[in-house]
C-alpha cells in the first residue's frame, strides 16, 4: 500500500511539525488577495521549487494549503493569499512581526523542459502558483522558445500581481495576455473567457508545454481549448486543489483517484487528472 | 507587398469556407471595406441592423448601458473575429453598441442584400445559418462559462 511507503520514510514525522516563521512584509494584492513574505524566526530558509506548497498554520485557528507565491530563487518565502475562510481571512489579516507556522514545502513542481515553447495560462488567485515557475523561465530565457501567458480575470479590480504583469509585458521575449469578463468601458484592454486567445497563440504543438493552474472549470474549458490546437494531454500540466490536512500522503483527504494530490501532485498532466475531473462524486 | 482583393479576403475567412463558387461570389458582392477612427461607434443598440462585419484589424468593444454603473464592456473582438449578427435575426435591431478601440479595418457586409438573396436561394441561406450558428454558440458557452464565475471569486 502506498501509505506503508511514506510510513518508512524517515522525512515524515519532521514534516509534520511546523516551523516558526515572522510576517516580514504584508502586500495587498487585490480587494480580498494579500501576499506575506515569510522568514523563519531560527534561520535556515526553505527552498521551494515553482509549484510546490506549505501548510500554513495559526494555533487555535487552522492550519491550510498555500501555494508557494515567491522565495524559489532562494529569496524569502512568499505566499499569496485570498481570504475566502476562517483561516485564510485569518492569515490575510496578519501584521508584520506576528508568527505564522510553516510545514513543507509539499508536493511536485512544474515542468520546465528546456528547448521547449512555454504556454502558461492562469485564472484568478491561479497566477500565484505560476509566478515563480514564469519568473525562472525568465531567469533562463535563452533556454526556451516562444513563451506566453494568457491571464484572466473576473475584473480589472481582481488582477494579481499588476507590478509583475507590467514589466513581463515590457519585455519584448514575452507575450502576455490579460483578459477580464467584464469591465467599464474605459478600460482598454480584452474582454472575454481566458480560452479566448488560445486559437491564436503562438506554439509549436509538438515542442510545447502547457502550465494550467486555476478553479477545476477553467482548467478543463482551458485543457479541451489546447487539445484543439492539437497539443496533447501529456504535455498539459494542471495544477490541481484538494483538501489536503496533512501535506504528505497520510491522511488521504486530497485523493484524486488512485493519488494523494499532497504526496503525487499537485502537478499533474491532464492525462492524469482530466480523466478524474470527469467524476462527479470526487 | 501583395495586396489582397475584397473577394480573397473574404473567402479565406473560415467563416465562408467551403461555399460554392457561385455562393462565395454573391457574399463577396456584399461586401466593402470600412473604417473607424478610435473612439467612433460602428453600431448602437436598438439602431436598425442591416450589416455584419469581419475585422481584418483593431479591437472593437462591444458595450452594454447598464443605467447608473454606466457603459460595460463584456466582450471585445479582435482580428478575424465576427462582428454583429442582429442582421440576420427579427427584428434586425442591434442589441448591444459597438465601437472602436483603436483602428479598426474591416470587411462590411450589406446583411439586408443577403437577406434578399437567401430568401430566394436557400442553400446558400442554410450554409449562413450554419456558420452563424456555429458563432453564436461559442458565443453562447463563453458567455455562460463567465456566468459561473470561472475564476472563482464568488
Amino acid at each position: 500500500m502506498a501509505t506503508t511507503e511514506v510510513h518508512t520514510e524517515p522525512h515524515v514525522h519532521g514534516a509534520l511539525l511546523p516551523r516558526p516563521f515572522t510576517v516580514e512584509r504584508r502586500v495587498r494584492e487585490t480587494h480580498d488577495t494579500w501576499s506575506l513574505t515569510l522568514e523563519p524566526v531560527h534561520g535556515g530558509r526553505i527552498a521551494p521549487e515553482p509549484g510546490q506548497f506549505t501548510m500554513l498554520y495559526l494555533p487555535g485557528v487552522g492550519e491550510v494549503p498555500i501555494s508557494v507565491s515567491g522565495g524559489c530563487a532562494g529569496g524569502s518565502l512568499v505566499h499569496t493569499i485570498r481570504a475566502v475562510g476562517a483561516v485564510t481571512q485569518a492569515l490575510c489579516a496578519l501584521q508584520p512581526g506576528q508568527v505564522v507556522g510553516v510545514r513543507g514545502p509539499y508536493g511536485n513542481a512544474w515542468p520546465l523542459p528546456e528547448g521547449s515553447d512555454i504556454v502558461v495560462v492562469a485564472g484568478g488567485i491561479g497566477l500565484a502558483p505560476l509566478r515563480p515557475a514564469i519568473e525562472r523561465i525568465l531567469e533562463n530565457r535563452t533556454r526556451y522558445g516562444d513563451v506566453t501567458l494568457v491571464y484572466g480575470s473576473r475584473t480589472p479590480d481582481d488582477i494579481l500581481f499588476r507590478r509583475e504583469l507590467e514589466r513581463w509585458r515590457g519585455r519584448l521575449d514575452f507575450k502576455v495576455g490579460v483578459t477580464v469578463d467584464a469591465a467599464p468601458a474605459e478600460w482598454r484592454g480584452s474582454v472575454g473567457l481566458v480560452t479566448k486567445p488560445i486559437p491564436r497563440l503562438p506554439f509549436d504543438p509538438d515542442a510545447t508545454t502547457a502550465l494550467v493552474c486555476g478553479p477545476e472549470i477553467m482548467i478543463r474549458f482551458v485543457a479541451e481549448a489546447l487539445m484543439e490546437r492539437d497539443l496533447p494531454a501529456e504535455q498539459i500540466a494542471v495544477s490541481m486543489e484538494r483538501n489536503m490536512r496533512c501535506g504528505v500522503g497520510l491522511c488521504g483527504h486530497c485523493q484524486l483517484g488512485p493519488t494523494l494530490i499532497c504526496r503525487d501532485g499537485p502537478v499533474y498532466t491532464y492525462a492524469e487528472a482530466g480523466p478524474w475531473m470527469e467524476v462527479r462524486e470526487l | 507587398m501583395t495586396i489582397k482583393t475584397l473577394d480573397t479576403v473574404v473567402l479565406e475567412h473560415p467563416l465562408f469556407a467551403a461555399l460554392t463558387p457561385r455562393q462565395a461570389q454573391i457574399v463577396a458582392g456584399c461586401a466593402s471595406n470600412v473604417v473607424f477612427d478610435e473612439g467612433e461607434a460602428i453600431f448602437k443598440s436598438g439602431d436598425k441592423a442591416d450589416t455584419f462585419y469581419l475585422l481584418r484589424h483593431g479591437q472593437v468593444a462591444v458595450d452594454l448601458h447598464a443605467g447608473e454603473r454606466g457603459a460595460l464592456t463584456i466582450d471585445t473582438l479582435g482580428q478575424g473575429d465576427l462582428l454583429g449578427w442582429s442582421w440576420l435575426i427579427p427584428p434586425y435591431r442591434w442589441q448591444f453598441d459597438a465601437r472602436a478601440l483603436e483602428l479598426v479595418r474591416a470587411v462590411a457586409f450589406d446583411g439586408a442584400c443577403l437577406r434578399g438573396k437567401i430568401e430566394h436561394d436557400h442553400d446558400l441561406g442554410y450554409q449562413l445559418y450554419v456558420r452563424f450558428s456555429r458563432v453564436l454558440l461559442e458565443r453562447l458557452q463563453t458567455t455562460r462559462l463567465r456566468l459561473v464565475d470561472v475564476y472563482g471569486n464568488n
